[in-house]
């Protein structure tokens, strides 16, 4: 219990320290420094219509930004698309499951090699395990050879409770975080996605470390790290 | 929240559904259902907040507040309030899209082509048709009487899945 207030406190400090409020914004919103993204930005500013995919939730300012850019924005919430209720199935164990198949089948459909850049932000930390490397398989193949994604992964430090965020962003180095909600239909299980000691917001499903997050990136051809003071990894990886 | 006003916008309600073609030369707002293709050049569409649209559009700015699912085509500006969800490609000049919608597909900003009149002869033929760009109004003639017009083709255009 000590420890678990501790590391309230200590997420408070890094909230105050790495990011800060917005003031312009509700209390939910924060800004933080990204070097992933900075790094991500000379790519993005090296050519114009690169044909960006971005699988967080909805955010008209990373559309504003990459279409300012002179880029091709794609957009798909595939956390939102994960708590479909209809993709629970029961194994041969009677277990509770999900499809798999017919997730891939109905999300990511794109032609092969078609994005120069994919926002992953932190979609593996929050979407339920068993989509975890199906989906990061679909994206090494919808990448480009030489295309660049960018995936955030918590760290043990931040605790079972680490709200998930949808990430805005407001600068080449600047994201905003806002709390996201689940919507009220959410599923909840086969691994409870959305059972959670906040009930409105996502869980954390587990934490990588080093190794795992070489491990799930183990196709592409290069892998960067970027620690934090957050405690959240910031990874580059190129296929 | 943009509403229907009489005299302003064609107004599809809540109880009707249209299967087929669906084009016209006046505002429209529709809060039913629409499965087909909807064309109103040089016109404004409003998807009300039960409108649930499986068509591709093309119109010079959409408004969108209830579902789509479909590809858009904008001479000027597509709006996703906060309660759309829209599933399809959207290509506009501009587009704003509230906290809360939720959109799916890809976005394809179309910039201004503004030509510059390099004879003086043809000056103000080039300075017309700039003009009539920056408006965003087809070319093309529009019947007169401005009704909408739903053809009996029910050719369902299958939801451009990306």
């Amino acid at each position: 219990m000590a420890t678990h207030s501790f590391m309230r406190l200590f997420r408070s400090a890094a909230v105050g320290g790495e990011s800060t409020p917005s003031p312009s914004q509700n209390k939910q919103r924060f800004t933080r420094k990204s070097s992933g993204l900075t790094e991500l930005g000379r790519v993005l500013r090296s050519e114009d219509s690169l044909c960006v995919l971005d699988i967080g939730s909805t955010s008209a300012n990373n559309i504003r930004y990459l279409t300012d850019l002179g880029h091709k924005p794609y957009s798909e919430d595939l956390l939102d698309a994960s708590t479909d209720t209809s993709l629970i199935v029961r194994d041969e164990n009677g277990q509770q499951t999900i499809d798999t198949k017919r997730f891939l089948s109905e999300n990511l459909t794109y032609s092969a090699a078609l994005f120069d850049v994919v926002m992953c932000w932190n979609l593996a930390d929050y979407m339920d395990e068993s989509l975890v490397k199906p989906v990061v398989g679909r994206l090494w193949s919808v990448l480009k050879p030489g295309g660049a994604l960018l995936a955030f992964f918590h760290t043990q430090e931040a605790g079972i409770d680490a709200p998930c965020y949808r990430y805005h962003i407001l600068a080449p180095d600047t994201l905003e975080m806002q709390h996201i909600e689940a919507h009220k239909d959410a599923r909840k299980g086969p691994a409870g996605t959305t059972q959670n000691s906040n009930p409105s917001g996502f869980r954390l499903q587990r934490v990588f470390n080093n190794r795992h997050i070489e491990n799930l990136f183990r196709d592409f051809s290069s892998i960067k790290f970027f620690l934090t003071r957050d405690n959240i990894r910031e990874v580059l990886v190129v296929r | 929240m943009d509403t229907p006003k009489t005299m302003e916008a064609a107004h599809i309600g809540s109880s009707v559904v249209i299967k087929g073609e669906l084009s016209g030369s006046e505002d429209l707002y529709i809060d039913g259902q629409v499965e087909g293709n909807i064309e109103l050049k040089g016109n404004r569409l409003t998807i009300g907040p039960n409108g649930q649209i499986r068509a591709d559009i093309s119109a010079k700015n959409v408004v969108v507040h209830g579902k789509l699912e479909g590809n858009v085509q904008a001479s000027e500006r597509v709006e996703l309030k906060n309660s759309a969800v829209a599933v399809g490609d959207i290509f506009a000049q501009k587009i704003s899209i509230e906290d809360g919608a939720y959109f799916k597909g890809k976005v394809d900003i179309q910039k201004l082509e503004v030509s510059k009149p390099d004879l003086p002869a043809s000056g103000k033929t080039n300075a017309a048709a700039a003009s009539e760009s920056v408006s965003g109004k087809s070319a093309s003639a529009t019947s007169p009487d401005s009704t909408l017009a739903t053809a009996n083709k029910t050719q369902v255009t299958e939801p451009n899945k990306i």
